[in-house]
Protein backbone atom coordinates (compact mmCIF):
# COMPACT_ATOMS: atom_id res chain seq x y z
CA UNK A 1 0.00 0.00 0.00
CA UNK A 2 2.84 2.48 0.67
CA UNK A 3 4.40 1.62 -2.11
CA UNK A 4 1.50 2.07 -4.34
CA UNK A 5 1.26 5.38 -2.92
CA UNK A 6 4.62 6.30 -2.84
CA UNK A 7 4.67 5.33 -6.55
CA UNK A 8 1.55 7.46 -7.49
CA UNK A 9 2.81 10.33 -5.39
CA UNK A 10 6.11 11.10 -6.41
CA UNK A 11 5.29 9.90 -10.20
CA UNK A 12 2.29 12.75 -9.68
CA UNK A 13 5.00 15.09 -9.09
CA UNK A 14 7.09 13.77 -12.15
CA UNK A 15 4.61 14.39 -14.20
CA UNK A 16 2.77 17.19 -12.70
CA UNK A 17 6.86 19.13 -13.14
CA UNK A 18 7.48 17.57 -16.69
CA UNK A 19 4.38 19.33 -18.11
CA UNK A 20 4.43 23.08 -16.46
CA UNK A 21 8.13 22.89 -17.87
CA UNK A 22 6.56 22.45 -21.13
CA UNK A 23 8.22 18.88 -21.94
CA UNK A 24 4.79 17.55 -23.18
CA UNK A 25 5.23 19.38 -26.39
CA UNK A 26 7.91 18.11 -28.86
CA UNK A 27 8.72 20.89 -30.73
CA UNK A 28 10.07 22.52 -27.34
CA UNK A 29 12.24 19.35 -26.58
CA UNK A 30 13.91 19.05 -29.59
CA UNK A 31 14.25 22.84 -29.92
CA UNK A 32 17.12 21.87 -27.64
CA UNK A 33 18.96 19.98 -30.18
CA UNK A 34 18.21 22.76 -32.63
CA UNK A 35 19.94 25.07 -29.82
CA UNK A 36 16.96 27.33 -30.13
CA UNK A 37 15.53 26.50 -26.89
CA UNK A 38 17.92 25.07 -24.01
CA UNK A 39 14.68 24.27 -21.29
CA UNK A 40 15.91 20.57 -21.30
CA UNK A 41 19.54 20.97 -20.32
CA UNK A 42 18.64 24.09 -17.70
CA UNK A 43 15.96 21.79 -16.08
CA UNK A 44 18.05 18.51 -16.59
CA UNK A 45 21.16 20.01 -15.09
CA UNK A 46 19.53 22.35 -12.60
CA UNK A 47 17.31 18.88 -11.34
CA UNK A 48 20.54 16.95 -11.59
CA UNK A 49 22.70 19.44 -9.07
CA UNK A 50 19.77 19.95 -7.16
CA UNK A 51 19.19 16.26 -6.14
CA UNK A 52 22.96 15.32 -6.07
CA UNK A 53 23.63 18.12 -3.39
CA UNK A 54 20.88 17.37 -1.30
CA UNK A 55 21.73 13.67 -1.30
CA UNK A 56 25.79 14.59 -0.38
CA UNK A 57 24.09 16.71 2.64
CA UNK A 58 21.35 14.14 3.91
CA UNK A 59 24.39 11.89 3.58
CA UNK A 60 26.72 13.55 5.73
CA UNK A 61 23.46 14.61 8.08
CA UNK A 62 23.56 10.62 8.58
CA UNK A 63 20.04 10.75 6.94
CA UNK A 64 20.97 8.99 3.76
CA UNK A 65 22.66 5.62 3.34
CA UNK A 66 25.11 5.90 0.61
CA UNK A 67 25.64 2.03 0.19
CA UNK A 68 21.62 2.37 0.08
CA UNK A 69 21.51 3.93 -2.94
CA UNK A 70 21.09 2.48 -6.51
CA UNK A 71 24.24 3.60 -8.66
CA UNK A 72 23.69 1.87 -12.38
CA UNK A 73 26.58 -0.54 -13.24
CA UNK A 74 29.50 0.87 -15.59
CA UNK A 75 28.69 -1.07 -18.36
CA UNK A 76 29.85 2.03 -20.17
CA UNK A 77 29.14 0.95 -23.77
CA UNK A 78 26.32 -0.43 -23.16
CA UNK A 79 25.22 3.26 -21.66
CA UNK A 80 26.95 4.84 -24.61
CA UNK A 81 25.30 2.81 -26.92
CA UNK A 82 21.68 2.63 -25.75
CA UNK A 83 22.06 6.81 -24.79
CA UNK A 84 22.93 7.29 -29.26
CA UNK A 85 20.00 5.39 -29.85
CA UNK A 86 18.18 7.15 -27.10
CA UNK A 87 19.20 9.96 -28.50
CA UNK A 88 18.66 9.56 -32.01
CA UNK A 89 14.79 8.26 -31.18
CA UNK A 90 14.68 11.74 -29.19
CA UNK A 91 15.51 13.94 -32.31
CA UNK A 92 13.72 11.79 -34.56
CA UNK A 93 10.78 11.19 -32.76
CA UNK A 94 10.17 14.38 -30.51
CA UNK A 95 10.05 12.92 -27.41
CA UNK A 96 12.09 10.60 -24.79
CA UNK A 97 10.10 7.52 -23.39
CA UNK A 98 9.38 9.70 -19.97
CA UNK A 99 7.96 12.65 -21.87
CA UNK A 100 5.99 10.71 -24.90
CA UNK A 101 3.61 10.17 -21.43
CA UNK A 102 3.25 13.85 -20.97
CA UNK A 103 2.49 14.37 -24.17
CA UNK A 104 0.36 11.62 -24.65
CA UNK A 105 -2.01 13.17 -21.56
CA UNK A 106 -1.76 16.42 -22.78
CA UNK A 107 -3.87 15.45 -26.40
CA UNK A 108 -1.09 14.62 -28.44
CA UNK A 109 -1.70 11.76 -31.01
CA UNK A 110 2.01 11.27 -31.94
CA UNK A 111 3.18 10.63 -28.68
CA UNK A 112 0.34 7.99 -28.71
CA UNK A 113 2.33 6.74 -31.61
CA UNK A 114 6.09 7.19 -30.07
CA UNK A 115 4.84 5.31 -27.11
CA UNK A 116 3.64 2.21 -29.49
CA UNK A 117 6.96 2.51 -31.44
CA UNK A 118 8.57 2.26 -27.45
CA UNK A 119 6.41 -1.22 -27.45
CA UNK A 120 7.61 -2.00 -30.83
CA UNK A 121 11.67 -1.50 -30.09
CA UNK A 122 11.05 -3.43 -26.74
CA UNK A 123 9.53 -6.48 -28.32
CA UNK A 124 12.01 -6.42 -30.87
CA UNK A 125 15.08 -5.96 -27.92
CA UNK A 126 13.47 -9.20 -26.86
CA UNK A 127 12.92 -11.09 -29.74
CA UNK A 128 16.83 -10.95 -30.81
CA UNK A 129 17.85 -10.61 -27.09
CA UNK A 130 20.02 -14.34 -27.54
CA UNK A 131 22.21 -12.51 -30.51
CA UNK A 132 22.72 -9.00 -28.47
CA UNK A 133 22.64 -9.63 -25.16
CA UNK A 134 26.44 -9.11 -25.23
CA UNK A 135 25.72 -5.48 -26.63
CA UNK A 136 23.99 -4.71 -22.48
CA UNK A 137 27.27 -5.58 -20.56
CA UNK A 138 29.50 -4.00 -23.88
CA UNK A 139 32.25 -1.85 -22.37
CA UNK A 140 32.41 -2.46 -18.45
CA UNK A 141 34.42 -0.47 -16.22
CA UNK A 142 35.33 -2.49 -13.38
CA UNK A 143 37.70 -0.23 -11.03
CA UNK A 144 34.46 2.22 -10.19
CA UNK A 145 30.73 2.95 -11.03
CA UNK A 146 30.57 6.65 -9.69
CA UNK A 147 32.90 9.36 -10.43
CA UNK A 148 34.50 9.77 -6.87
CA UNK A 149 35.80 5.88 -6.84
CA UNK A 150 36.83 6.52 -10.54
CA UNK A 151 38.91 9.88 -10.51
CA UNK A 152 39.78 9.69 -6.67
CA UNK A 153 37.79 12.85 -6.27
CA UNK A 154 35.40 13.77 -3.34
CA UNK A 155 31.94 14.04 -4.15
CA UNK A 156 32.01 17.44 -2.91
CA UNK A 157 34.62 18.54 -5.28
CA UNK A 158 32.27 17.23 -8.39
CA UNK A 159 29.09 18.87 -6.93
CA UNK A 160 31.41 21.86 -7.06
CA UNK A 161 32.28 21.43 -10.51
CA UNK A 162 28.27 20.60 -11.64
CA UNK A 163 27.08 23.43 -9.93
CA UNK A 164 29.42 25.82 -11.87
CA UNK A 165 28.75 23.55 -14.96
CA UNK A 166 25.02 24.22 -14.26
CA UNK A 167 25.45 28.00 -14.68
CA UNK A 168 27.86 27.73 -17.59
CA UNK A 169 24.65 26.08 -19.66
CA UNK A 170 22.50 28.59 -18.09
CA UNK A 171 24.31 31.81 -19.20
CA UNK A 172 25.28 29.96 -22.91
CA UNK A 173 21.91 28.56 -23.50
CA UNK A 174 20.34 32.12 -22.83
CA UNK A 175 22.61 33.71 -25.08
CA UNK A 176 22.28 31.30 -27.65
CA UNK A 177 17.96 31.45 -27.39
CA UNK A 178 18.52 35.78 -27.51
CA UNK A 179 20.59 35.22 -30.36
CA UNK A 180 17.90 32.51 -32.30
CA UNK A 181 14.13 32.79 -32.16
CA UNK A 182 14.43 32.15 -28.60
CA UNK A 183 12.20 29.12 -26.45
CA UNK A 184 8.88 27.46 -27.84
CA UNK A 185 5.69 29.15 -25.72
CA UNK A 186 2.57 27.26 -24.93
CA UNK A 187 0.93 29.19 -27.46
CA UNK A 188 0.50 27.91 -31.13
CA UNK B 1 -10.83 37.67 -34.38
CA UNK B 2 -13.83 37.59 -32.17
CA UNK B 3 -13.37 33.39 -31.83
CA UNK B 4 -10.31 33.71 -30.82
CA UNK B 5 -11.74 35.19 -27.01
CA UNK B 6 -13.68 32.22 -26.87
CA UNK B 7 -10.79 30.15 -26.74
CA UNK B 8 -9.12 29.48 -24.02
CA UNK B 9 -5.53 30.65 -23.91
CA UNK B 10 -2.77 28.10 -22.41
CA UNK B 11 -1.19 29.40 -19.60
CA UNK B 12 2.84 30.28 -20.66
CA UNK B 13 5.32 27.34 -19.37
CA UNK B 14 7.39 27.40 -16.32
CA UNK B 15 10.65 29.28 -15.71
CA UNK B 16 13.22 26.39 -16.54
CA UNK B 17 15.15 27.31 -12.85
CA UNK B 18 12.11 26.69 -11.14
CA UNK B 19 10.81 23.60 -13.05
CA UNK B 20 14.57 22.25 -12.61
CA UNK B 21 14.86 22.81 -8.61
CA UNK B 22 11.15 21.42 -8.51
CA UNK B 23 12.40 18.19 -10.88
CA UNK B 24 15.48 17.94 -8.14
CA UNK B 25 13.39 17.97 -4.93
CA UNK B 26 10.81 15.30 -6.45
CA UNK B 27 14.07 13.21 -7.49
CA UNK B 28 15.38 13.70 -4.10
CA UNK B 29 12.51 12.70 -2.36
CA UNK B 30 12.33 9.59 -4.87
CA UNK B 31 16.03 8.88 -3.90
CA UNK B 32 15.22 9.10 0.15
CA UNK B 33 11.65 7.09 -0.06
CA UNK B 34 13.01 4.40 -2.37
CA UNK B 35 17.10 4.14 -2.73
CA UNK B 36 16.44 4.74 -6.91
CA UNK B 37 15.40 7.51 -9.06
CA UNK B 38 12.88 7.91 -11.07
CA UNK B 39 12.20 5.91 -14.55
CA UNK B 40 9.80 5.30 -17.36
CA UNK B 41 10.94 2.58 -19.50
CA UNK B 42 10.62 -0.06 -16.70
CA UNK B 43 7.14 0.34 -17.15
CA UNK B 44 6.79 0.05 -21.10
CA UNK B 45 9.11 -3.38 -21.15
CA UNK B 46 6.79 -4.89 -18.49
CA UNK B 47 3.66 -3.07 -20.48
CA UNK B 48 5.17 -4.98 -23.45
CA UNK B 49 5.70 -8.35 -21.44
CA UNK B 50 1.83 -7.83 -19.92
CA UNK B 51 0.59 -7.71 -23.40
CA UNK B 52 2.72 -10.38 -24.75
CA UNK B 53 1.23 -12.74 -22.36
CA UNK B 54 -2.12 -12.48 -23.73
CA UNK B 55 -1.13 -12.14 -27.34
CA UNK B 56 1.78 -14.42 -27.70
CA UNK B 57 1.65 -16.31 -24.57
CA UNK B 58 3.98 -19.48 -25.50
CA UNK B 59 6.81 -17.60 -27.12
CA UNK B 60 6.85 -14.33 -24.09
CA UNK B 61 7.35 -17.43 -21.67
CA UNK B 62 10.07 -18.89 -23.89
CA UNK B 63 11.80 -15.37 -24.40
CA UNK B 64 14.79 -15.17 -22.63
CA UNK B 65 14.42 -11.10 -21.85
CA UNK B 66 10.55 -11.09 -21.01
CA UNK B 67 9.89 -14.77 -19.70
CA UNK B 68 11.10 -14.02 -16.23
CA UNK B 69 8.93 -11.12 -15.91
CA UNK B 70 5.79 -13.17 -16.49
CA UNK B 71 7.01 -16.19 -14.61
CA UNK B 72 4.27 -15.17 -12.16
CA UNK B 73 1.85 -13.44 -14.14
CA UNK B 74 2.12 -9.66 -12.89
CA UNK B 75 4.32 -8.43 -14.87
CA UNK B 76 2.61 -5.31 -14.04
CA UNK B 77 3.34 -5.98 -10.22
CA UNK B 78 6.04 -3.24 -9.63
CA UNK B 79 6.89 -0.12 -8.03
CA UNK B 80 7.44 1.42 -11.97
CA UNK B 81 4.20 1.17 -12.86
CA UNK B 82 2.49 3.11 -10.33
CA UNK B 83 5.01 5.76 -10.37
CA UNK B 84 4.27 5.95 -14.37
CA UNK B 85 0.49 5.90 -13.81
CA UNK B 86 1.55 9.11 -11.38
CA UNK B 87 2.97 10.50 -14.10
CA UNK B 88 0.06 10.28 -16.08
CA UNK B 89 -2.40 11.57 -14.00
CA UNK B 90 0.32 14.27 -12.77
CA UNK B 91 0.99 15.93 -16.49
CA UNK B 92 -3.56 15.67 -17.03
CA UNK B 93 -3.44 17.83 -13.64
CA UNK B 94 -0.94 20.29 -15.23
CA UNK B 95 -2.06 20.73 -18.96
CA UNK B 96 -5.77 20.87 -17.09
CA UNK B 97 -4.74 23.29 -15.02
CA UNK B 98 -3.20 25.07 -17.79
CA UNK B 99 -5.40 24.86 -20.25
CA UNK B 100 -3.08 23.03 -22.74
CA UNK B 101 -4.84 20.43 -23.50
CA UNK B 102 -5.23 19.83 -27.24
CA UNK B 103 -5.96 16.74 -29.06
CA UNK B 104 -3.75 17.11 -32.03
CA UNK B 105 -0.73 15.84 -34.24
CA UNK B 106 2.20 17.80 -32.98
CA UNK B 107 4.83 18.45 -34.36
CA UNK B 108 4.43 18.08 -37.79
CA UNK B 109 6.54 21.37 -38.38
CA UNK B 110 9.76 20.02 -37.09
CA UNK B 111 9.98 16.35 -37.46
CA UNK B 112 8.49 15.21 -40.72
CA UNK B 113 5.55 17.16 -41.73
CA UNK B 114 2.96 14.71 -43.55
CA UNK B 115 5.31 12.12 -42.33
CA UNK B 116 5.12 12.96 -38.67
CA UNK B 117 2.99 9.60 -37.49
CA UNK B 118 6.13 7.61 -39.08
CA UNK B 119 8.96 9.95 -37.47
CA UNK B 120 7.23 9.22 -34.47
CA UNK B 121 6.65 5.33 -34.77
CA UNK B 122 10.34 5.49 -35.50
CA UNK B 123 11.70 7.64 -33.08
CA UNK B 124 9.76 5.48 -30.48
CA UNK B 125 11.30 2.47 -31.66
CA UNK B 126 14.62 3.45 -31.68
CA UNK B 127 14.57 4.84 -28.11
CA UNK B 128 12.69 1.72 -26.93
CA UNK B 129 15.39 -0.51 -28.63
CA UNK B 130 18.30 1.75 -26.92
CA UNK B 131 16.86 2.01 -23.49
CA UNK B 132 16.90 -1.86 -22.97
CA UNK B 133 20.23 -1.88 -24.50
CA UNK B 134 21.27 0.87 -21.90
CA UNK B 135 19.09 -0.90 -18.94
CA UNK B 136 17.60 2.83 -18.61
CA UNK B 137 16.51 5.47 -20.46
CA UNK B 138 16.55 9.60 -19.96
CA UNK B 139 15.16 9.51 -16.78
CA UNK B 140 15.98 6.29 -15.30
CA UNK B 141 19.83 6.73 -16.42
CA UNK B 142 20.36 9.51 -17.27
CA UNK B 143 19.11 11.87 -14.80
CA UNK B 144 18.67 9.39 -11.82
CA UNK B 145 22.10 8.45 -12.90
CA UNK B 146 23.67 11.87 -13.07
CA UNK B 147 22.32 12.49 -9.35
CA UNK B 148 24.25 9.81 -8.18
CA UNK B 149 27.23 10.80 -9.66
CA UNK B 150 27.34 7.57 -12.08
CA UNK B 151 30.23 7.08 -14.76
CA UNK B 152 27.20 5.45 -16.69
CA UNK B 153 24.78 8.25 -16.23
CA UNK B 154 26.76 10.72 -17.72
CA UNK B 155 28.20 8.45 -20.66
CA UNK B 156 24.64 8.10 -21.76
CA UNK B 157 23.75 11.57 -21.28
CA UNK B 158 26.79 12.58 -23.43
CA UNK B 159 25.57 10.36 -26.43
CA UNK B 160 22.50 11.35 -25.79
CA UNK B 161 22.98 14.56 -26.61
CA UNK B 162 25.61 14.52 -29.10
CA UNK B 163 23.37 12.21 -31.42
CA UNK B 164 20.41 13.94 -31.13
CA UNK B 165 22.42 16.99 -31.95
CA UNK B 166 23.66 15.20 -35.30
CA UNK B 167 20.56 13.60 -36.12
CA UNK B 168 18.18 17.11 -35.75
CA UNK B 169 20.15 18.40 -38.52
CA UNK B 170 19.06 15.94 -41.08
CA UNK B 171 15.21 16.68 -40.02
CA UNK B 172 14.45 19.94 -42.48
CA UNK B 173 11.80 22.11 -41.10
CA UNK B 174 9.07 22.67 -43.06
CA UNK B 175 7.78 26.04 -44.35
Amino acid sequence: MIEILSGLLLGAGFGFVLERAGFGNPNKLTGQFRLTDWSVFKVMFTAIVFAAVGLLILESLGLVDPSSLFVPPAFLGAAALGGALVGAGFAIGGYCPGTSVVGLMSGRIDAAIFLIGLLLGTVLFAGIYPSIEFLTTLGEYAKADALPDAFSISSLSIDIGMVIAAVGVFVLGSWMEKKSKGPVGSQV
Amino acid sequence: MVNKVVIAKPAPYMNPLLAGILLGMVLLATFVVTGHGLGATGFTTRLAAWIGMYVAPVATNANDYLGGMVEEGKPLNAWITWQVIGVAIGALLSAFLAKRIHIQLDGKKFLGGAKRPLTALFGGILAGFGARVAAGCTSGLGLSGAAVLSLAGFTFLGTFFAVGLIVSRFLKEEK
